[in-house]
């Protein structure tokens, strides 16, 4: 297996014990070497005040243009309601077989919901976002096994049933990538 | 079987049909697009579509228009009508006229895929009818039941031959058998496959998260609680439940569970709409609820409300014939998970393995066999790897070294060597904790 690098855009949402966490589940699942460095932007240029959230395309438009270089994927991290036009809210999105994609942590958290906060829940729901975006951009499509992190998760509760990692079977094809 | 379903998007904007046609890719469905409904119709001239996706408000000819011309081409053609808010009329009229749905753009996200999931069900029943000889006859999507013996097929006849139907199904067997794995072939080989198996485990719960987590909530229903929670219940609408480790929820939990279980109607937690959702139940436990209802822990009405039929799923030492196909199968699985290739087992070893005892079951060979692959020398696991031994240690404790050793070799075996479980209770990672079980040489004790 021969995977391109990956790195992981971080626009001052995280602190970096956090983000050392994060990197360290990401390497696990891929075994390559997982960079993160700082981003800045004005998030106001993304806000739509019709729908009080962020558009998640423009976003996604912003990754891939400015920090896509060579062939390593990149994926910015959010702390913002973010959504794409057709559907009312997003985790993520990522190009399939692409460069980039983008992940929010902001409907992750357990405060949201109105549950006490959980750190390490939401560090692992994030991660497992991240590994899910980043398999869409190593070209793998969604899985119907339950346990796989491939599986589409469209409420916070699906990311809950989930596994940390890639099926048996995500996992062959991702080597024979 | 995503795969073999196609799927055309009708709609005038850009952004649209972008997001729903990487949305679709990304699940596995042959997608194509099409800007307007003279392009869509040309399209479906020349190639069949599963499932239409067609906005109402288009310019030229609108939706609707598309909609009764596809109608009359092709009868039963699946045509999905997209709206906006204010045109809920519009889609009334859409429905009248054949539409098989319609959906309110901005989508929920989960709305959508439980509407495709209809669809596609619709899809493959009106398949499975038209090829009536080919009809599934046996289990599909078993492969991750390992083992050929004769326990192990009377089980799996005994999942063909309730998946189908709609009863509500105990699953027996002491701990680390496998249980939610046959819950996951009864949900795979039944009607319900198309919509979600969702698992509950009730143990790890207090009784006012597993309400919440059963029922769900409403924003507001709590402090700063900003969006709506969907309970389990909700989630397995059109699907499957599984509530494992039934025997340890609370009385009270007992008697909202058989009113859902008669009624399928619950409130979510802090709302006043009620909700129906449409699930099967199946329930595993490690204990004997039949003992249990007698000796007044467990209600009797919910106990026939849940054992119409029961499995039995047999521990490891009565199928002993399986171990080395299990094992094969464990090896095969770590070493994907660690990137290298599969390695072989000693022979000697694995004779062992078939006479050990194993009373925490298959869950207890896979971990010896994650931990095997762990501390051994990557090429091939001996005897030396596995703890079926006795392994004493010793009691003089003056360094930080032997400090260390000694409580990660405990909280180990205090998570019967589950790794991840085991990492996480001592706050380190994985790696971490398998250079440590590398450098100490830890080995489980027999049990
Ligand atoms: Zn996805
Ligand atoms: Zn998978």
């Amino acid at each position: 297996m021969n995977l391109q690098k990956i790195i992981l855009i971080s626009f001052g949402y995280f602190d970096s014990e956090f983000l050392k966490k994060i990197t360290e589940n990401i390497h696990r699942e891929f075994f390559v070497n997982v960079e993160i460095k700082d981003g800045h932007l004005d998030l106001s240029d993304f806000f739509e005040a019709e729908r009080g959230q962020y558009n998640a395309n423009k976003l996604s438009h912003f990754i891939e243009s400015h920090f896509s270089k060579d062939d390593s994927k990149i994926i910015g991290l959010f702390n913002v309601d973010i959504f794409i036009p057709i559907f009312t809210y997003i985790f993520g999105q990522a190009y399939l077989k692409g460069r980039s994609g983008i992940a929010s942590s902001f409907r992750l958290s357990n405060e949201r919901y109105g549950i006490e906060a959980d750190d390490d829940l939401l560090l692992e729901r994030f991660s497992k976002e991240i590994i899910h975006e980043l398999g869409h951009t190593y070209g793998l499509i969604h899985c119907y096994n339950s346990d796989c992190i491939m599986r589409s998760g469209t409420y916070v509760e699906d990311i809950d049933q989930k596994n940390s990692s890639l099926c048996p079977k995500c996992k062959e094809t991702l080597l024979s990538i | 079987m995503s795969k073999n379903i196609s799927i055309l998007i009708v709609d005038d904007e850009d952004s649209v049909r972008e997001s729903l046609y990487s949305w679709f890719k990304e699940d596995g469905y042959k997608v194509e697009c099409a800007e307007n409904a003279k392009t869509a119709l040309s399209k479906l001239e020349s190639n069949s579509f599963d499932i239409i996706l067609a906005d109402v408000k288009m310019p030229g000819m609108d939706g609707l228009e598309m909609l009764r011309r596809i109608k009359t081409l092709k009868k039963e053609s699946i045509v999905i009508v997209m709206t906006a808010f204010a045109t809920v009329d519009t889609a009334v009229q859409a429905l009248k006229d054949g539409a098989f749905d319609y959906i309110t753009k901005p989508f929920d996200p989960d709305d959508l895929s439980h509407l495709i999931r209809n669809a596609s069900k619709q899809i493959s029943l009106a398949y499975e009818n038209e090829n009536l000889k080919e009809r599934m006859v046996s289990l599909e999507n078993v492969d991750y039941i390992i083992g050929n013996s004769e326990a192990i097929r009377k089980v799996l006849h005994d999942v063909e031959s309730v998946a189908q139907s709609n009863s509500s199904v105990i699953i027996t067997g002491e701990s680390g058998t496998g249980k939610e794995l046959i819950a996951k072939a009864i949900h795979s080989n039944s009607s319900r496959r198309y919509f979600p198996l969702v698992s509950v485990h009730c143990g790890a719960l207090t009784e006012s998260l597993l309400e919440s987590e059963l029922f769900g909530h409403e924003k507001g229903a709590f402090t700063g609680a900003m969006y709506n929670r969907k309970g389990r219940f909700e989630m397995a609408d059109s699907g499957t439940i599984f509530l494992d480790e039934i025997a340890t929820i609370s009385p009270k939990m007992q008697v909202e569970l058989l009113r859902v279980l008669e009624s399928k109607i619950f409130m979510r937690v802090g709302g006043n709409k009620e909700i129906t959702s449409d699930f099967r139940v199946i329930c595993a436990t490690n204990r004997n609820l039949k003992q249990m209802v007698e000796e007044g822990t467990f209600r009797e009405d919910l106990f026939y409300r849940l054992n119409v039929v029961n499995i039995h799923v047999p521990p490891l030492r009565e199928r002993t014939g399986d171990i080395p196909m299990l094992t094969e199968y464990f090896i095969k699985k770590y070493c994907i998970s660690m990137n290298k290739p599969p390695i072989p087992i000693d022979p000697t070893a694995l004779q062992r393995l078939e006479e050990f005892d194993f009373p925490g079951n298959i869950r207890e060979l896979e971990n010896m066999v994650e931990r095997a692959i762990v501390i051994g020398n990557g090429k091939k696991i001996t005897l030396r790897d596995l703890p079926l031994e006795k392994n004493i240690i010793s009691s003089s404790v003056e360094s930080l070294d032997e400090q260390e050793k000694i409580h990660i070799s405990h909280i180990l075996s205090k998570y019967d060597w589950n790794i991840s479980r085991t990492a996480k209770a001592l706050q380190i990672d994985r790696v971490t904790l398998y250079n440590k079980i590398k450098k100490f040489n830890l080995k489980a004790s027999g049990k």
